[in-house]
């Protein structure tokens, strides 16, 4: 088994105009730099992504609006990308704001088969409406669909020709059940190390999820807000 | 004297019972960390993935894989675990995330809350909140009692969108800390120097006044 490839081009063979992505990370935190550069690159046009932020005016997702290459953003939260909000309300682009937690469970339904559950997110706000809504014992919950990528693109500390991935710290965020949300998942990862030397034990995604992964270069990861404390 | 932020974050920080897991939103609700009482240990939850969030890194030990809810660099401290998103709301909505601290725009005497859009100017998105809010068994609102202009936030009911309805149940405004009953907000201190008649007049949702209202100490 292996799933390696020389890099990000190679991993997103196949992606075109119109196709829907998840992308991992959590603000700038634990995003596929490569990736992203790549789709730039790629001139894709008119997709759809999915990911919880939708990057700064000049990192992450945001080099992707600059080009103008999303038509329609699935997020929670967008509230650092001025560009983002400018493309929103004038209406160029489409967005579908959800609460963060049905965000991450709609990505894990959709990655273990379950294509419908109830939450108690949003019920009696506007997100909830046009959906199903139903009792269970006394509390009101909201009838969420599962969510699916044609490509899923997440970003590991490590991982091996099988595709098996470890995340670092915060870093995790989304990228695991996105991993298993994809038609195809392509993985970037700051060492690829050889089959086996991963501790079974300590795997976070299984291989499985994994269809290419690649040894990332130059990874920048910005930091969004610096706060630190005075020694002594 | 309206509470700075320090003090009603302070004044949150009192509410903090030993052995909670506690979520603490962005802006003045983080800073109820810096005010732990001793003898209370409470374990910090932040949504984007960690339990036993510590304090900002000293300089030049600022890690960009390590950062809590607000995008700001942070800590581990002994014992602190670190998950994916999903099982982050599992916690949440299952209630074992124990008290919720965040902030609002508005809030209405039934409990309903807003604090994610104003329709046509500002859309950053409800992040974690609504989550937080629909499955949280306790939720302290941290929030500045009038706008800019001088008009009460703690209304009848809420004219901005929804993040959740009846679920607030204390509010710590600048003027007093309020308990949110089906008579309305019920007013349990004053902040010092405030008057009952003053937050009766920039109160617009319904206001219980039972007796004498202590003055808080800060």
């Amino acid at each position: 088994m292996n799933k390696v490839v020389a890099n990000a081009e190679a991993a997103l063979e196949g992606l075109h105009d119109g196709m829907t992505l998840m992308v991992g990370g959590f603000g700038l935190c634990g995003i596929p730099e490569n990736s992203i550069a790549a789709l730039v690159r790629s001139g894709a046009k008119g997709l759809t992504c999915i990911s919880n932020n939708a990057g700064v005016d000049d990192f992450g997702l945001g080099l992707l609006l600059q080009t103008k290459q999303i038509r329609k953003m699935i997020s929670s939260y967008v509230g650092e990308n001025e560009e983002f909000e400018r493309q929103m309300l004038s209406g160029e682009l489409e967005v579908e704001l959800i609460p963060q937690g049905t965000l991450a469970e709609r990505c894990r339904a959709g990655g273990a088969g379950i294509p419908a559950f109830f939450t108690p997110a949003g019920y009696g706000t506007e997100v909830a409406i046009g959906k199903e809504t139903r009792e269970f014992e006394g509390k009101h919950y909201v009838m969420e669909q599962w969510l699916r990528s044609d490509f899923s693109i997440v970003k590991a500390w490590k991982g091996d020709p099988f595709g098996n991935l470890v995340y670092k710290h915060t870093a995790r965020n989304f990228n695991p059940m996105m991993a298993m949300a994809g038609k195809i998942t392509v993985a970037e990862v700051e060492e690829l190390v050889p089959a086996g030397a991963l501790d079974p034990d300590e795997i976070h995604t299984p291989g499985i999820f994994v269809t290419r992964i690649f040894q990332g270069t130059n990874y920048e990861k910005r930091i969004e807000q610096r706060t630190v404390r005075k020694r002594g | 004297m309206a509470l700075t932020k320090e003090q009603m974050a302070k004044r949150i920080a009192r509410e903090l019972k030993d052995g909670y897991y506690v979520n603490l939103g962005i802006g003045i609700p983080t800073l109820v960390a810096n005010y732990i009482p001793q003898g209370i240990n409470v374990v910090l939850q932040s949504e984007n993935g960690i339990l036993g969030m510590g304090p900002f890194p000293y300089e030049g030990e600022e890690d960009a894989d390590l950062i809590n809810a607000g995008k700001q660099t942070v800590t581990l401290l002994g014992g602190s675990s670190i998950f994916d998103s999903a099982t982050s709301f599992a916690m949440i909505r299952s209630q074992k995330v124990q008290l919720t601290v965040l902030g609002a725009m508005e809030v209405a005497d039934n409990g309903d809350i807003a604090n994610w859009k104003i329709p046509g100017k500002m859309v950053k998105g409800m992040g974690g909140a609504m989550d937080l809010v629909a499955s949280a068994e306790n939720i302290i609102v941290c929030m500045l009692h009038t706008n800019k202009a001088g008009e009460s936030k703690l209304l009848k009911q809420c004219s901005l969108p929804l993040t959740g309805v009846r679920c607030v149940k204390k509010i710590v405004s600048d003027l007093g800390v309020f308990d949110v009953t089906p008579e309305g907000f019920k007013l349990l201190e004053r902040a010092p120097g405030v008057t009952v008649e003053e937050i009766k007049a920039k109160t617009e949702g319904r206001l219980v006044v039972e007796g004498e209202i202590p003055e808080m100490v800060v």
